[in-house]
């Protein structure tokens, strides 16, 4: 295992200053790469703190502010724990042979308009399945159907993308009848009062491995383009300032809140109380620590999602908006392809246009349409300030409501439509 | 679908995530009662020691596990 910070040296310089120090082939071009990595690592950030803290937030565990601040401080000193970093991006999915960094590139923004797209919408989606989509789009542009490792995208992100959900919605609902069971002669308030501790500290290991994890995977793709680009010699590990950077830019996204995943993910699914945040924080933390080290990674959104439905489910005369599950569901299958056609687009415009300016180009383009993305979202902004609003009926896809399976309500049920009537012992 | 699923590796992550992922919070809520369930406390209002042996039992291993957990992600485990 390679140790990092004694390798960083002066690289910054050799960078910042595009000129002599080190031979750089393509400097503009490096360096566009390496600010959009940035920006999908803000994005990554940004859009996955409700993962960790949709649930503290609803649960009021910890105030909305707070939380963001807890869970970018952790993503940040999750980013500095990676020890080990890799210098590959999609491996075993795209065929590492047409990965040049216009295909990094394109690749990278398409994963970002992916996020900022469902972020707009409230939804929860994977931020490495969009990058892996909008690589696979960039190398199908750039080299056709034998650029993609077809098995590889299947068997590591199609389908863990069904499983996931299914083996945290298992574990969260084992847990939460468990718990629920075993603490139902305790007062409400001892509850919540003692769970609140315990959903903060599951909540605080799933911002810790995000960190971990996700950083990383903006290190690696930083790592590779220097290397394409010939800034550092091809076993060089991670230079500090790409650590120092891309921590700071997932912690800053993270700060930043995606309030609108919060609060799909804290009130449009289940209503939930301390023991359900607590019982589907654990189940994350678990699911995920455990799939990496058996080599079968899951996707932390994909397990947080899966956690907070099963807590859900677990629980006696609790909600679950099957609806609002069924969006995000639909949005995870065709994450890929979308991510992909805009990754494809991307390249070719790239390639259309020609040499830096191509790059430049997309570079553009991509601020464009995060401006875009941004104007949209203050037409209904969602904040720190109106986060655990209720959840209004109608309010997306609201109209299937469903009981806890072992707990049916036949006159809620049959109401249909009654779905904000829930969860009024949250307001407070 | 064999070829696509890791079978063995899936069967340790249900396993695992069970007994990890939803024991712990089990655990907890056992640590929780022993402290603040009916019984809990004497006459005079304060926790039974067994109830209070039994809760600082229940903490201490999930304690350790979290200690665990992190220990395992700065080792670059995961």
């Amino acid at each position: 295992m390679p140790s990092r910070p004694d390798t960083a040296r002066s690289w910054p310089r050799a960078l910042v200053g595009r000129t002599t120090i080190v031979p750089v082939n393509e400097p503009v071009l490096l360096v566009i790469v390496v600010a959009t990595a940035l920006a999908f690592d803000f994005t990554n950030g940004f859009h996955d703190t409700g993962n960790a803290m949709a649930t503290s937030i609803a649960t009021r565990a910890l105030k909305p502010k707070q939380a963001v601040l807890l869970s970018a401080s952790l993503n940040m000193v999750g980013a500095f724990l990676s020890l080990t970093v890799a210098a590959t991006i999609a491996t075993g999915i795209v065929d590492s042979g047409v990965v040049t960094l216009e295909v990094v590139l394109a690749g990278l923004a398409g994963g970002i308009v992916w996020n900022l797209l469902t972020w707009l919408l409230g939804i929860p989606s994977s931020s490495s399945h969009a990058l892996v989509g909008g690589v696979v789009g960039a190398a199908l542009a750039a080299a056709g159907s034998a650029g993609v490792l077809w098995d590889g995208l299947i068997s590591k992100v199609l389908l863990p993308a069904l499983i996931a959900p299914i083996v945290a919605i298992l574990v969260a609902s084992v847990g939460t009848a468990l718990v629920t069971r075993l603490t139902k002669d305790v007062p409400q308030e001892s509850n919540d009062k003692m769970f609140r501790w315990g959903q903060i500290g599951s909540a605080s290991l799933v911002s810790l491995a995000h960190g971990t994890n996700d950083a990383q995977k903006s290190m690696g793709i930083i790592l590779l383009a220097l290397i394409a680009a010939g800034a550092v010699p091809s076993d060089s590990s991670v230079p500090f300032w790409v650590i120092v950077s891309c921590a700071l830019a997932m912690a800053l996204g993270t700060y930043t809140g995606g309030w609108r995943v919060i609060r799909t993910l804290g009130k449009g699914l289940v209503e939930l109380e301390s023991r359900q945040g607590m019982a589907a924080e654990t189940s994350s933390a678990a699911v995920i620590l455990l799939s990496s080290h058996f080599g079968y990674s899951l996707s932390t959104t994909h397990v947080a999602t899966g956690s907070i439905l099963g807590s859900g489910v677990g629980m006696r005369g609790a909600k679950v908006r099957w609806g609002v599950a069924g969006r995000m569901f639909s949005a995870w299958l065709i994450t890929v392809p979308a991510a992909g056609a805009v990754g494809a687009l991307f390249y070719g415009i790239d390639t259309f246009v020609g040499g830096d300016v191509g790059s430049y180009v997309v570079f553009g383009l991509l601020l464009i349409s995060a401006a875009v993305f941004y104007v949209l979202s203050r037409r209904e902004p969602v904040g720190h300030h109106n986060v655990n609003h209720e959840w209004e009926p109608g309010e997306q896809a609201d109209e299937i409501v469903a009981e806890a399976v072992e707990a049916h309500d036949v006159e809620l049920i049959a109401e249909g439509t009654g779905a904000g009537a829930g969860g009024k012992r949250d307001q407070a | 679908m064999s070829e696509y699923i890791e079978w063995s590796a899936l069967g340790q992550v249900v396993l695992f995530g069970l007994i990890v992922g939803a024991g712990l919070p089990a655990l907890f809520a056992v640590g929780v009662r022993a402290l603040a369930g009916t019984g809990a406390r004497d006459e005079d209002g304060h926790v039974r020691g067994s109830r209070a042996a039994v809760a600082i039992a229940c903490f201490a291993v999930i304690i350790a596990a979290i200690v665990g957990a992190i220990v395992y992600i700065a080792a670059g485990g995961h």
